[in-house]
């Protein structure tokens, strides 16, 4: 282990030694298979084997607190909405008390130059330490910044400014990771993504409208153990969380291998449960972990819930067609042939995941428009 | 607060017939993998059913296949975790709750006794130190006849 020296090359001295996390636990009374348990938690939340428990012990009791800046631009706070009101305290709850959030605007209780001179302080005491966290797209450069700004800093400034020392920045959310709803169609306050901006960090992808709570708390965990960035996937997510596709882990996929679909909400098929690819299912196209780590502390997922998936932690999901427009049948062509290829099921499907990206491309193009009344039809 | 439970719902229509999943079955066959593991090699399995893709009643297929052995157990320590031995020898589920009462993970462990019962090798050595504190105390020696 590294122990940090009392003066930082540039002459600044550095932050004061901070307890690890093994030794702040057992001073507030977690016992050792307390903190087994914790492990084994924390495990599950990253998407590791359990046997991995051990190591993240290992890990976890000498790690120390980073501290964290969480920036809010253009967005709506359902994806601190999502975190906050996760279901299991004692997991994630232990791993939020484990950083220190040195900034949340909508968390903290002060606000304008105060709570900016926090920001400041937080930056200038962790230089080259710290992550930033953001949600919400952001007015790009080209763009008139009265559109966002916070104690009259253009939120373009503001990130600039924030992770020019920063170590990392993990964007969460749709809006932060691929401009989200802000940048739909036609995009009025010339929105974009942190990665369009941020090019010499690190940028990690939490996508997602909110993500999983279990996957914000998971990345930090990850960091927090093992003190590096994980492996991620094209559009920078986690592997661990967004390598695998919803329709590949859907408990519904049997029905969609037999072509056996429900075609409306309520008919037969869909009290039977059967595969909702017909009722406009993204899972084919759709990469996150709603289907094993469900929503609500693992009570339920949308899929389970009879709806099919929206695609939301998919690039420009808002633009890519009608929620309920089956992937397979793009309006004005005959969906048949795609039809039966999605009823021969399993060989196909990785090809109906490409296929359904360049429709949702071409969806985009034509920024199709649904009405109340096609949607009733579909109801 | 009122539970969600509270919430009342009206289900119109008859309820449809419970439908299987199929996806209990491979984790059986999982776990009979594992045990053969354990006997040949001594090498423990833990296996995360929070990462198995299971749609409803599919958890609750999978903990009747297996079954209930001779040992239940209760760990307090971070919230409550409980441990059940299944009818198969070697077998356990683990149920992690936190203090709230919410499940955290559900592991089955393929072992002789889940990792969580044990003792903790660190807790062994400061037990030894406690023991040894509680004997040299002037009280814990009382002379013959006190
Ligand atoms: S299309 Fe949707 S409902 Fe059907 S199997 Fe795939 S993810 Fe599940
Ligand atoms: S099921 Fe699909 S739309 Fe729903 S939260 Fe998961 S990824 Fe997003």
């Amino acid at each position: 282990m590294v122990t940090a020296s009392p003066h930082r090359p540039d002459g600044r001295p550095a932050p004061a030694r901070q307890a690890t996390l093994g030794e702040s636990l057992r001073r507030n009374g977690v016992s050792r298979r307390g903190f087994l348990k914790f492990c084994a938690a924390t495990a599950s939340m990253m998407a590791l084997p359990p046997s991995m428990a051990p190591a993240i012990a290992a890990a976890l009791e000498s790690a120390r607190r980073p501290s964290v800046i969480w920036l809010s631009f253009q967005e709506c706070t359902g994806c601190t909405e999502s975190l906050t009101r996760s279901f299991s305290p004692t997991v994630e709850n232990l791993i939020l008390d484990t950083i220190s959030l040195d900034y949340h605007h909508t968390l903290q209780a002060a606000a304008g130059d105060a709570a900016e001179h926090a920001r400041e302080a937080a930056m200038h005491a962790n230089a080259g330490e710290y992550l930033v966290v953001v949600d919400g797209s952001l007015p790009g450069p080209g763009a008139n910044p009265g559109y966002s700004t916070i104690a009259g800093i253009s939120n373009y400034d503001m990130l600039m400014e924030t992770v020019a020392d920063a170590a990392a920045v993990i964007a969460v959310g749709s809006c932060a990771a691929f401009g989200g709803l802000p940048k739909a169609s036609p995009n009025p306050s010339g929105a974009v993504a942190v990665q369009d901006l941020v090019k010499d960090k690190p940028v990690i992808n939490v996508s997602g409208c909110p993500p999983l709570p279990m996957v914000i708390t998971g990345v930090l965990a990850q960091y927090l153990t093992f003190g590096k960035l994980p492996e991620l996937d094209q559009y920078n997510r986690p592997l661990a969380f967004f390598g695998q596709s919803i329709h590949d882990r859907c408990y519904r996929r049997p029905f969609y291998d037999k072509g056996l679909f429900a075609e409306t909400f309520d008919d037969e098929g869909a009290k039977k449960g059967w595969c909702l690819y017909r009722l406009g299912c993204k899972g084919p196209m759709t990469y996150n972990a709603c289907a094993t780590m469900k929503w609500n502390g693992g009570t339920s997922w949308p899929v389970e819930a009879g709806a099919p998936c929206l695609g939301c932690s998919e690039p420009d999901f808002w633009d890519a067609g009608g929620f309920y427009d089956a992937l397979s049948v793009p309006p004005g062509n005959s969906g048949d042939m795609l039809l039966a290829a999605g009823a021969a099921g399993v060989a196909v499907g990785a090809g109906v995941g490409l296929l359904a990206r360049s429709q949702a491309k071409g969806a985009a193009k034509q920024h199709q428009t649904v009405t109340a009344e096609e949607l009733e039809q579909k109801l | 607060m009122a539970s969600i439970g509270d919430i009342p719902i009206k289900v119109e229509g008859e309820p449809a017939a419970p439908v299987a999943y199929g996806n209990a079955l491979p984790v059986l066959s999982q776990v009979r993998h594992a045990l053969a593991q354990l006997i040949q090699g001594g090498e423990p399995t833990q296996i995360d059913l929070g990462a198995m893709p299971f749609g409803p009643g599919d958890e609750e297929r999978l903990m009747t296949l297996l079954g209930s052995g001779e040992v239940t157990a209760s760990v307090d320590a971070l919230g409550p975790t409980r441990i059940q031995e299944t009818a198969f020898s070697g077998v356990w589920v683990v149920e992690y709750l936190n203090t709230d009462g919410q499940r955290v993970a559900l592991h089955l462990e393929v072992d002789h006794a889940p990792r969580l019962l044990r003792s903790q090798p660190a807790d062994l050595s400061d037990a030894l130190a406690a023991l040894d504190a509680r004997l040299s105390a002037p009280d814990a020696n009382p002379a013959p006849g006190d």
